[in-house]
């Protein structure tokens, strides 16, 4: 289930009572409500299901576990490879 | 795209496949909870890549394919009501119920629209006084908070003619389910990583404890599972459990208190069946007792229900990771997603819609 | 300002009639009949055969194996990004005749009109249909046109027929394929659906993204005579990419494989079909072509493609193999293997 997708904060504007916004995936643009994400602003990254902002996805958890990866041992060496052959 | 481009490259998939195959010495049964999961896996063929030694099982994270029989026909009975606009996710239109389903009531005039956002529904309820909004709330705590803020909405807005037939269920109680069954195959999970970004990861600690398992917060592009994989496998090597997200930028700890304190407001847990394993106490949401002029199941008197299952769906044990889609006799051949039988066909996230769609007859 | 105003002091004015709207009356037979046919229909399809108000076209066709083909057009929204009904009711029935490798000659079109459809509406469309015709070179040589009650049909339904000779030597057909065979498009896959689909109701998402309706006679001429040996083509329109090829498999009775890295989407339709959980192989296009050429073949078909307008981002996205016959495998970005499937039924956005 949950299909939920992470999208850019590109305006945000009050409907009915409710904080929205609207959402820019890779040019797509979808609505979604803020309720649940208040503090989100213009230019954050959210995670968006059905409509509803769930989370503002974190930059810094997100590159600490893209260099944690870089770290397999696998990959250290391939480049370790790479750079002596080179 | 952000945050998702990065969790699909191929080079970091292959390296944790690499040290996944390096920390693996003896045979694990591992289970995704999350339909949206499984179907990655399959999407990505990412069960194909992993060691042997590791066996993937689908668990029960589809909130289509669990939606009892019986709900699925009270929700067409009430959809073929003249004064009722039915409202309801894509994914419910084309789920069978004991004999029809909501994309044949709309051929036969039936007013049922498909919405995107529960808010939506809202919309069309205020939009159409004379008529009776109904919105058929599926999902797991993924989608509760949404499908709760549009209740929430009608009820501090006074709404009279908008309800909700709700058929929400709660992941705990269903791992916890599988995990007590005598037969439990089971030895670690990834747990459904949106259900805990609004969850949180704490109410899975006692879990964890409880049984000695590894309890894995996992997201859904293929650099996200094998993280959780990883994870898991290196839990279970060294006899370790707890819980250890591997879904950092999308879960904290504590999850997200606003959706919880909505979801509380205008829901309470009750005890849920699951199609496919039976009634699971303290596993779904319904709306409060207070609310009931809210509640379709109650505003709509619907009798008459005979539900009918057919006798060969082994959809149980499939839900429980005991049995996989292609041991079933009527795999592909009397149950396929275009004529489905039982609850884990109904849905594309369902495991044997998923291992029909890619990986039937046997690819070597 | 009204829609009669909108058309006025364009190429295309809205013709005066008495009425805003179709009437029951337009359809009966009479004066008022004869008044729509002749203010409104007949200046956007003039041509020889129709102009003779004959009941029949009498057509002189040149020698030949003949391709017929007809089509029913009920999309719903009538008009979209990059397009309407009439334009697809064109160019839908051109590519049919054209996949044979026929040149498409002559069309029918048949109306059936909804009581209350804005005459504006209709001037538009018929515009569409005229503009497209001209752009395939075709003519319409004879037609029908019905009104039914308000609630019989959704506002418009078109149908077109379409015939074309096939030049001597060129033979493709489904079952066609070979072993070794390369599998070509002619660009990116999903435009279409996803445009229809962001005026859908009950969704708000929307999208730079237009429709990819197009007459593709000229790239098929352009393909065929280019040098390579094309073995069967097919414009994967309703079910999308997977539709065709898994149609294609099973009329050869081979295997297909797909490079997945090598299929073209663009980013806002990739961007919009996450957003709704829906697979851009299933999505139908109106512009596109699949192309199965002779393996040796394969680089200068993609040559040919990619020097044509309407080819220009062609890629070579898989192979037909011995193996696994009637089955459809993609390779996918991580080296395994899945297969791909024809969707049941219209792609429904999920949430789950």
């Amino acid at each position: 289930m949950c299909l939920a997708i992470p999208g850019k904060i590109i305006a945000r504007f009050e409907e009915s009572g409710l904080p929205m916004a609207e959402i820019d995936f890779a040019g797509a643009r979808n609505r979604a409500c803020l309720s649940y994400t208040p503090e989100a602003e213009v230019g954050d990254y959210v995670l968006v299901h059905a409509g509803f902002a769930l989370q503002t996805l974190n930059e810094d958890e997100a590159r600490a576990s893209l260099i944690e990866l870089s770290r397999l041992s696998s990959l250290m060496a391939a480049d370790a490879e790479s750079e002596s052959g080179s | 795209m952000k945050y998702l481009t990065e969790y699909r490259d191929p080079r970091l998939a292959r390296a944790l496949l690499d040290e996944i195959a390096a920390t693996v010495t003896r045979p694990w049964t591992i289970m995704e909870i999350c339909g949206g999961q499984t179907h990655a896996i399959m999407r990505h063929g990412l069960d194909q890549l992993l060691p042997d030694a590791i066996t993937l099982v689908h668990g029960p994270g589809c909130p289509v394919c669990v939606t009892p029989l019986e709900t699925i026909d009270r929700a067409l009975a009430i959809a073929t009501r003249p004064e009722v606009i039915f409202t309801s996710y894509g994914d419910m239109l084309r789920v069978p119920g004991s004999a029809d389903d909501l994309l044949r009531v709309k051929s036969r005039g039936g007013d049922v629209r498909m919405v995107y956002s529960p808010l939506e529904a809202i919309r069309l309820a205020r939009e159409n006084s004379d008529r009776e909004v109904v919105f058929l709330a599926v999902g797991f705590e993924t989608t509760a908070p949404g499908n709760a803020m549009a209740l929430k909405q009608a009820v501090d807005t006074g709404l009279t003619n908008y309800s909700q037939l709700s058929s929400q269920v709660l992941v705990p109680a269903a791992m916890a389910a599988i995990l007590a069954a005598p037969d439990n195959r089971v030895q670690g999970f990834l747990a459904a990583g949106h259900v805990c970004t609004v969850m949180g990861i704490r109410e899975y600690l006692p879990l964890a404890e409880r049984f000695g398992v590894p309890i894995v917060p996992t997201g859904f592009e293929p650099v996200d599972i094998l993280r959780g994989i990883l994870q898991t496998v290196r839990m279970l090597e060294r006899g370790e459990h707890g819980v250890v997200n591997q879904y950092g930028r999308a879960v904290r700890d504590d999850g997200n208190s606003a959706a919880r304190a909505v979801m509380h407001d205008v829901y309470a847990v009750c005890d849920r069946k699951w199609r496919g394993l039976g009634m699971i106490p303290r596993s779904g949401l319904d709306v409060r007792e207070e609310l009931a002029a809210f509640d379709a199941g109650k505003k709509f008197r619907v009798t008459d229900i005979v539900p009918a299952e057919p006798e060969v769906c082994i959809a149980g044990q499939i839900l429980r990771g005991l049995k996989k889609p292609p041991e079933c006799p009527a795999f592909g051949t009397d149950c396929t997603p275009m004529h489905p039988l039982g609850a884990t066909m109904v849905s594309s996230e369902g495991a044997c819609a998923a291992y029909h769609s890619y990986a039937r007859k046997g690819l070597s | 300002m009204n829609d009669r105003a909108k058309f006025q002091g364009l190429n295309c004015p809205l013709p005066f009639l008495n009425h805003d709207t179709v009437q029951l009356a337009h359809g009966a037979g009479g004066r008022l009949s004869a008044e729509l046919i002749e203010k409104m229909i007949l200046p956007r399809f003039s041509s020889a055969e129709l102009d003779c108000l004959e009941d029949q076209a009498v057509l002189d066709l040149p020698p030949g194996r003949v391709a017929f083909s007809t089509d029913t057009f009920v999309v719903d929204p009538i008009f979209f990004p990059g397009g309407d009904i009439g334009d697809l009711a064109v160019n839908g029935t051109v590519n049919d005749v054209a996949m044979s490798g026929a040149e498409p000659l002559v069309l029918s079109v048949g109306l059936v009109l909804e009581e209350g459809l804005p005459l504006a509406d209709l001037h538009r469309i018929l515009c569409s249909m005229e503009r497209a015709a001209r752009a395939a070179g075709v003519r319409m040589v004879t037609g029908d046109t019905k009104v039914v009650g308000r609630g019989s049909c959704d506002r418009i339904f078109i149908n077109t027929s379409g015939l074309g000779v096939i030049p001597a030597g060129v033979s493709l057909s489904a079952s066609s394929l070979q072993p070794g065979d390369a599998v070509l498009v002619s660009g990116t896959l999903g435009d279409h659906g996803m445009a229809v689909m962001s005026r859908r109701e009950g969704l708000s998402f929307a999208a730079d993204i237009r429709s990819d309706t197009a007459a593709l006679n000229p790239l098929v001429r352009a393909l065929l005579d280019g040098g390579a040996a094309v073995r069967a083509l097919r414009d994967p329109t309703r079910g999308g990419l997977a539709t065709t090829l898994n149609e294609f498999a099973a009329a050869s009775r081979v295997g297909i494989e797909l490079n997945e890295d090598a299929i073209p989407v663009r980013d806002e339709v990739r961007g919009a079909c996450e957003i709704l959980g829906i697979d851009p192989l299933c999505v139908a296009n109106e512009g596109k072509l699949v192309a199965v050429v002779a393996g040796r073949d394969a680089e200068t078909a993609l040559a040919t493609l990619l020097r044509h307008p309407l080819g220009s981002e062609a890629r070579i996205i898989g192979r037909v193999l011995d193996t696994h016959p009637g089955l459809v495998v993609m390779r996918t970005a991580l080296g395994a293997e899945r297969i791909v499937d024809m969707p049941l039924g219209e792609q429904l956005p999920r949430i789950c």
